[in-house]
């Protein structure tokens, strides 16, 4: 009995209110971002009820930016697919790096768990899952708080719609670069992951110098990744 | 494009983003995998948060900047001195935004 420790009602709140806190960066970087897409999204001619249910449906930053261009561009729904395919490409790296954590989690849970993952939401949970195991109320707190914040921001776009928006002086567009710089520092155990860091950036300001915009990231994490593994091979030769 | 169109379009929308999402996890956790594939998934994500931060704070308008008007560059010395110190999330970033506001106002 005094082992059994059940989940009761405080433990889960705790989980939660947890959870809601490890997303406040991310929270901090979406509102801004969600906010940029609904005012965007209303001057491309979207309805306040699509405008919302993309947050709601999609909950893919890059790829709801590009498809409300393309929506004022008047461009064919088929070239909006295969764009939101080909930049959303690089989950599949993040989904499957994840999947070693994730072994005793139900297929429902999974796919729950999947619908909300983001580079931001990705990047979180690597650094949990890879330092710990985590609890499941506390990650889909994570994941709902962040996707919230994006809805959240969507919807002040879409009420505040025609001012002009500063965020600027508020340095909200601060917040995602050094919670990704956070996040690399509490990855990083050794030598081998800064080599692989260092590359993989670099590489990705090279990819987009020469003009690759959609593909910068996962070209530059698969290439860097793959030489980080060849190193490992090397050294214990 | 009328909305009922639109909204077509948001649900394959929904469907292509969610099944890069779901699939590896879906099919890959049963598995045990080899050990240099697990060696280069547990590079990912080093690699995939290094890609999307370098060229945040190293370009501006599409061209490499290293001067001193590039405040996300300077910024992100202390930003990385506390993160490294810290070793916490929130502070960094909190830390990170006020020295931006700074540079912002008073620069």
């Amino acid at each position: 009995m005094k082992n059994f420790y059940p989940a009761g009602k405080d433990t889960i709140l705790l989980s939660i209110i947890s959870g809601a806190q490890k997303a406040l960066p991310i929270v901090f970087g979406y509102i801004p971002i969600g906010f940029a897409y609904g005012v965007l999204a209303q001057k491309a001619g979207l309805s306040t009820a699509n405008t919302v249910l993309m947050s709601v449906i999609v909950f893919a930053g890059s790829s709801q930016l590009i498809a409300v261009e393309f929506f004022a561009l008047g461009l064919a729904t088929s070239s909006i697919l295969l764009t939101t395919f080909i930049v959303n490409l690089r989950h599949m790296l993040m989904s499957a790096a994840l999947s070693p954590y994730l072994k005793d989690w139900k297929k429902g849970e999974l796919a729950a768990f999947a619908y909300e993952l983001t580079d931001e939401t990705f990047a979180l949970h690597a650094t949990r899952m890879s330092s710990s195991k985590v609890g499941k109320t506390e990650t889909f707190a994570i994941n709902l708080t962040a996707q919230a914040a994006w809805i959240l921001g969507t919807g002040l776009g879409v009420i505040i719609g025609g001012r002009i928006a500063e965020i600027e002086p508020f340095a909200l567009d601060y917040a995602l670069p050094a919670m990704f710089m956070a996040l690399l520092v509490m990855q990083i155990k050794g030598r081998k992951d800064v080599v692989v860091a260092v590359l993989s950036g670099l590489l990705s300001v090279g990819l987009l110098l020469l003009g690759f915009e959609q593909w910068h990231v996962i070209i530059a994490t698969v290439v860097a990744a793959t030489i980080g593994v060849g190193i490992e091979q090397w050294i214990k030769k | 494009m009328d909305q009922e169109m639109i909204f077509l379009t948001i649900l394959g929308m929904g469907l292509v983003t969610f099944l890069p999402r779901v699939l590896p996890l879906l099919t890959l956790t049963g598995l045990s995998l080899p050990k240099w594939l697990i060696d280069w998934l547990r590079y990912v994500p080093h690699a995939v948060l290094a890609a999307l931060l370098l060229p945040s704070i190293l370009l501006q308008d599409g061209q490499i900047s290293l001067g001193l008007d590039n405040l996300f560059l300077w910024a992100s010395l202390p930003t990385l001195g506390v993160a490294i110190w810290a070793k916490s999330l929130f502070l960094p970033v909190i830390i990170g935004m006020a020295i931006v506001i700074f540079g912002r106002w008073f620069l």
